[in-house]
């Protein structure tokens, strides 16, 4: 049983959540993630490690109620438990030779995005960070985010913060005004993903993605986060879950992202069903 | 005098029609005057050839007069003094080619059915006697167990006897390996495996579970605290895929993660739970092995009206268990023999609508001593399916070898180890089962976890 030690409402659909998981935390690296179950009977989801603190014994994880165990891990608070939470799984972030980055979060992906502009930023790398959000009341990790770059450009889909556009079309701009990035580390939705791959190709400029698939074990068993990465076929679980945005097959990555999207209605309309009928069941 | 039947008593089953839409148990199990009958057949030979077939050497014609003379408590003990896991083994231990095998009365008729004895004197103690947890003198000396599949939990289970501390590692949220993700409910009852499971707690054996090792912890860190030896015991938990077109699209699962989504995280149950699967109106299952017949076997359980078992040799070749293969027959699977997958296709929005096959025949034999299957020209045709498992073996997982320096494995992933000992390359680190020899029987595994216990026993007795 693993503790909820703090809980943040980040915005309306996105919970931040700090566990104490000593055990992940002292080998934690950004761009690793853990597999967690929330109760008996519940599903295995795999969540990237937002932030970890070897010394608190800590793993902060942030994530959108978008399905049944999302939902549910919502409603747990402070003091709660989680049944299982186990990590840190896949192979760490892994940056070198770079001067000067452009890091973009898509949504909840900014969230993941996060550690690794720390990281880079740390590591006295010049990072452009870019966010993108639907709206002005979505936007998360601002002030987090401001820390860690040297500069911050946060878009809306409809303009309500006074930026109205995607994250790629910020991009574009900046690498049309001249600035040089040897490295762009682009985390969110795989639309987002891809056109921000598709953006930087022509350019040649290095494009790290970060991919979520659905994943059982997460220790490379199941086989079924498999992805296909310049023809071959990828696990990333154990091969990733950080990939070449410009080998991944995202069309493909896109079609298996729906498989059980019936079934995931269907538990979620299930749960919302029953919450409303005689409580917490 | 023996019962000089030249048939073995017969175990009840579920009706083929019947449990081919449930996840109970097929067989059903003896009687106690069905054991005592069949016990009879046993001619308690002198030289006792069906001890030398069995893996971990149960002491097979004692346990069997014990049965004969209804003394069904020391007859599951008798068992236990080498086996710690017997209603398991009298399941699943293919006896075929081990015990049953050498038995003599096999040479003419059919041999002792020594499994269906072996399975009812451990479902008779567990039904009637509460186990009593053996007097063990502590040793203070800790080892640790990766894995809690049949290798690591015997191999834990001797340690603990032996009074040493023993902590298992365990990747998954529930203990058991194997027995719990892979092999069905209808098969191993799960409530079984888990009051096995329960037993080598009851011994002083801790089980850590959310624990991936070569993750969350490595054997070096392992050794920093304080564990004067270690047992790898992770299994084979590597899905091999064809590499052939369309393996990726929705609807093709490994056979890992299709059974492991059945019966560790129980699908077969979904809504009641939170983890679905998805079985089309017709599915094929690629692969002859135990795996596939588990695989095409629960799909159809899931309510698939046409299953596949699609295999490029011929059922002569198929290394499934007989007795599996008779099981899949009953409960209406379909054989397609001397048959290869050549591609999977998919509808424009990436589902599976079908598989490209074409025909074998069988050539001369291969490495394995097998017929080479060779593909027949011209012979390709589309079978109809919506969902294909891929059930053609797994290798040992590379987590541990990517983080252990100095351990020595074959170019397949295999951890090379000592035969009689498990030892491996680096001293104190022993190793067992799929790990080491890569997708075999529960039975060996757990002969592996036993001779790797004594061996660790002796290292550390002398160290």
């Amino acid at each position: 049983m693993f503790e909820i030690l703090e809980k943040r409402v980040l915005n309306p659909d996105v919970k931040l959540m700090v566990i104490d998981a000593p055990v992940v935390a002292r080998k934690a690296e950004p761009g690793q993630f853990i597999i967690l179950r929330v109760r008996e009977g519940g599903e295995r989801i795999p969540l990237t490690i937002a932030d970890f603190d070897r010394n608190e014994g800590t793993v902060t994880i942030i994530f959108q109620e978008v399905g049944k165990t999302t939902r549910l891990l919502g409603t747990l608070d402070k003091g709660d438990f989680i049944l299982d939470f186990v990590g840190p799984l896949g192979v760490a972030s892994h940056f070198e030779n770079v001067k000067s980055a452009a890091v973009i979060g898509g949504g909840l992906g900014t969230a993941i995005a996060y550690p690794q502009a720390k990281k880079l930023h740390s590591m006295g790398v010049n990072v452009d960070a870019i966010t993108g959000f639907r709206n002005k009341d979505l936007i998360i990790l601002e002030e987090e985010m401001k820390q860690a770059s040297n500069r911050l450009f946060i878009t809306t889909d409809d303009g309500s913060n006074g930026n109205k556009g995607f994250v790629t079309d910020v991009l574009k701009k900046l690498i049309e005004e001249g600035n040089k990035y040897d490295l762009v580390v682009a985390i969110g939705p795989l639309v987002m993903m891809k056109a921000v791959s598709n953006l930087t190709k022509p350019y040649g400029i290095k494009t790290i993605v970060s991919m979520n698939p659905v994943m059982i074990d997460g220790t490379g068993m199941c086989g079924g986060c498999r992805l296909t990465v310049g023809g071959e076929t990828k696990f990333a679980c154990v091969d990733g879950p950080d990939f070449d945005g410009h080998m991944v097959d995202f069309d493909e990555a896109i079609r298996r992202q729906a498989m059980y999207k019936k079934e995931e209605r269907q538990s979620l309309e299930l749960h919302e069903c029953k919450l409303g009928g005689i409580g917490n069941a | 005098m023996p019962n000089m039947s030249l048939k073995k008593v017969e175990m009840p089953e579920q009706d083929p029609n019947v449990r081919n839409k449930n996840f109970k148990e097929v067989a059903l199990g003896y009687t106690g005057e069905m054991a005592v009958e069949e016990a009879k057949r046993c001619l308690s030979c002198k030289h006792r050839p069906c001890v030398s077939g069995c893996p971990v050497n149960v002491k097979i014609p004692e346990f069997i007069s014990l049965i004969a003379e209804g003394r069904f408590e020391e007859a599951y003990l008798k068992i236990k003094e080498t086996n710690n896991l017997p209603a398991i083994c009298g399941r699943v231990c293919p006896q075929e080619t081990q015990c049953e095998n050498l038995c003599v009365r096999g040479k003419k008729g059919e041999p002792v059915a020594i499994g269906r004895l072996e399975r009812f004197a451990a479902d008779w103690y567990m039904a009637h006697v509460s186990p009593e947890t053996p007097d063990i003198q502590k040793k203070n000396r800790k080892v640790a167990v990766i894995g809690s599949g049949p290798a690591g939990l015997t191999c834990a289970a001797d340690l603990a006897k032996m009074g040493y501390s023993v902590t298992i590692f365990e990747a998954f949220h529930t203990p058991g390996g194997v027995l719990m993700y892979g092999i069905p409910e209808f098969r191993l009852p799960k409530d079984l495996v888990q009051r096995e499971i329960d037993y080598v707690r009851k011994l002083g054996v801790e089980i850590k579970t959310n624990m991936v090792v070569g993750k969350s912890i490595t054997i070096d860190e392992l050794k920093e605290d304080g564990y004067e030896a270690i047992f790898i015991g992770s299994g084979a938990g590597l899905p091999n895929f064809m590499g052939i077109p369309g393996e990726n699209l929705n609807g093709v699962y490994s056979a890992n993660e299709f059974l492991t989504r059945i019966n560790l995280m129980k699908a077969y149950l979904y809504p009641e739970v939170d983890t679905p699967v998805k079985v089309g109106k017709n599915v094929a299952v690629v692969g002859g092995g135990n795996v596939a017949m588990d695989a095409a076997r629960s799909a159809k359980r899931l309510g698939a009206e046409n299953v596949y078992i699609v295999y490029r040799r011929s059922e002569a070749e198929m290394p499934a268990r007989l007795e599996e293969v008779h099981h899949a027959k009953e409960e209406g699977i379909i054989f397609k023999m001397l048959t290869n997958p050549v591609r999977i296709l998919g509808t424009d929005d990436g589902w599976v609508n079908g598989m490209e096959c074409i025909e074998m025949e069988l050539g001369e034999p291969d490495a394995s001593g097998r017929r080479r299957p060779v593909p027949k020209k011209g012979s390709e045709h589309v079978i109809d399916v919506q969902t294909v498992i891929i059930a053609i073996g797994q290798s040992p997982n590379p987590l541990i070898k990517a983080t252990t320096p100095g351990l020595e494995t074959q170019k397949w992933g295999g951890i090379v180890v000592d035969e009689e000992t498990g030892a491996t390359s680096i001293p104190g680190v022993y190793a067992g089962g799929d790990a080491v020899t890569g997708a075999a029987t529960v039975i060996l595994a757990m002969g592996a976890g036993k001779k790797a216990a004594a061996a660790i026993d002796e290292y550390l007795t002398r160290k």
